[in-house]
């Protein structure tokens, strides 16, 4: 290794990346987010060999490779799997901490949805309780058009 | 050239793990671990027939940052030089499938990373679906909470019985001179520790760090006879599903099927009795809880008591982490790569302060992907 001048002054370079991206949504994830949009409903796929629902909706399955086209509705509300009470700001979300992160298995589904957890003190949040989607009045075919789930 | 029991460890190097390393640059750390390396093996570049690097460009805020090493390697001019984006187990796993491919003798597995230099939010961030994961403000940390409460909740497991790991490994590196964390921690210091993300506190979190690692591997059949052999046993890689809801986080099966394909290479039926000493990828204290299980060191959900018991204590059946783990110290992509080199150093018997005695059997742990989504397990022995 080169030796390191003790008295030489280290100088460091401010990275310029800024980089855009457009990533396309696809076919499934469009009719997916636009039925947020339109309809607030919730819908997922469901597998043909091994009946997995997935929300969000798969093209492929994930347990089994298959190729997936039936389309079944599940219900905007399900039992709390995990949460987390982020206790740190991030620019990543919208509003101050603490914030609480769930995975939310819906009724009908057989794999968890990540979203957002709001309308409850912190410390009642319990993993098993029910919450029920929250959508945003202005919406625009987005994962936050569901504002949050909330309990009921 | 047959398989793994061809294939021999002949060198390891690696850096001091830092907080911040600001006069080194990527090639610098590189440099340094490559040529401890070398000398480790009594080799020169010249025995060397073939490199792998490996980085993450969001790391290194680069594109295929693994190339931008290349002199600092040795590649030079003419050399064959692959690149691996991922944990350095993984690497080291496609560094020996090269030389079991017959084209290679001696591989140079080479990994760096500063963790100090960017934004770690945003950075762990981009590891999820920009669609509908990103959006929720999901990253390393929390969603590692969102782990540790699924597997809290599944299996009855206690935040103190995840406490222990941090004490455990925590007092493990004040041994290590690569550690960069050296202080002892008790049970109310990481209980008492600010909140991260419920139930995520400070202590059950690994460091930002910096640090490069290098090991070579050697299919020639002299390596066998070299002072520092250490013979892969066996070696197995699986990964689970991407989408975080597509997998039940309490439960590491990946790691199960990882570890299987290991153990049955090795011929081990009962990893607790016949595993001297494991050194395994504790990111986060509650981790080295689940990978227990996934190694099959205990029935799933038995992760808590095995701690309870004393078991992978440095005078324990089965020391984990003497090194101090991830929790002392955790330049990502190169943890995996240390947790071999650490591995290593144990069979030859040249760990130091941390030795465990009698060491013929050791495991290495390497994951890559949120919350544990692939792993890579070696068994490795004299
Ligand atoms: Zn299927």
């Amino acid at each position: 290794m080169a030796q390191k001048q003790q008295d030489q002054e280290l100088l460091q370079y401010e990275s310029r990346i800024k980089v855009p991206y457009t990533w396309s949504v696809g076919e499934v994830g469009s009719r997916f987010l636009m039925e947020l949009k339109e309809n607030r409903k919730i819908w997922a796929t469901r597998c043909p060999s091994c009946d997995m629902v997935f929300v969000p909706p798969k093209k492929t399955c994930t347990y089994c490779f298959s190729d997936i086209h039936e389309w079944v509705e599940v219900k905007d509300e399900g039992v709390l799997q995990t949460f987390t009470v982020v206790r740190y700001e991030t620019p990543l979300i919208p509003g101050k901490p603490p914030y609480i992160i769930g995975i939310i298995m819906l009724d009908g589904a057989d794999t968890g949805l990540v979203h957002l957890i709001a309308g409850v003190p912190h410390d009642k949040v319990k993993v098993g309780m029910r919450v029920k989607a929250v959508f945003e009045e202005k919406r625009k075919g987005h994962i936050l058009d569901i504002n949050h789930f909330k309990p009921i | 050239m047959n398989g793994v029991e061809d294939i021999t460890i002949i060198g390891v190097g690696q850096t001091a793990i830092e907080r911040e390393k600001p006069a080194d640059t990527f090639a610098d750390m590189a440099y340094e671990a490559v040529t401890k390396a070398l000398d480790d093996a009594g080799m020169s570049i010249d025995d060397i027939d073939n490199i792998v690097t490996t980085s993450n460009d969001f790391w290194d805020g680069r594109t295929i940052s693994s190339m931008a090493v290349n002199d600092a390697v040795g590649a030079g001019l003419g050399k064959n030089i692959t690149t691996v984006e991922g944990d350095g187990t993984f690497s080291a796993f496609y560094g020996m499938c090269r030389i079991l491919s017959g084209s290679y003798k001696n591989s140079l597995i080479v990994t760096h990373v500063k963790g100090s230099i960017s934004d770690n939010i945003h950075i762990t961030n981009g590891i999820f679906d920009p669609i509908y994961m990103r959006p929720i403000g999901l990253d390393s940390l929390n969603t590692a909470a969102l782990q540790m409460r699924r597997y809290m909740a599944k299996y009855g497991i206690s935040e103190e019985q995840c406490a222990k790991v941090s004490v455990k490994n925590h007092a493990n590196a004040l041994k290590n001179p690569y550690a960069q964390i050296k202080k002892t921690f008790t049970l109310e210091d990481v209980m008492d520790s600010r909140l991260i993300a419920d139930p995520l506190k400070l202590l059950d979190c690994s460091p930002i760090s910096d640090g490069a690692a290098a090991v070579i591997i050697s299919g020639e059949e002299s390596a066998k006879k070299h002072k520092n052999a250490v013979k892969v046993r066996g070696v197995g890689y699986c990964a689970d599903a991407y989408f975080l809801g597509d997998r039940d986080l309490a439960d590491a099966n990946a790691l199960d099927m990882a570890a299987s394909r290991a153990y049955e290479s090795a011929e081990i039926v009962d990893p607790l009795s016949e595993i001297d000493v494991a050194e395994v990828y504790d990111a986060f204290s509650y981790m080295e809880l689940m990978w227990y299980e996934g190694l099959g060191f205990c029935a799933p959900g038995g992760g808590g008591k095995l701690i309870d018991r004393g078991v992978t204590e440095m005078d324990g059946k089965l020391p984990v982490n003497p090194s101090g783990g991830l929790l002392s110290g955790h330049p990502v992509i190169t943890g995996g790569l240390i947790r071999l080199i650490e591995a290593c150093l144990q069979v030859r018997g040249d760990a130091g302060d941390h030795q465990v005695k009698g060491v013929k059997t050791a495991l290495a742990h390497g994951v890559n992907g949120a919350c544990g989504q692939s792993h890579c397990v070696w068994i490795v022995g004299r």
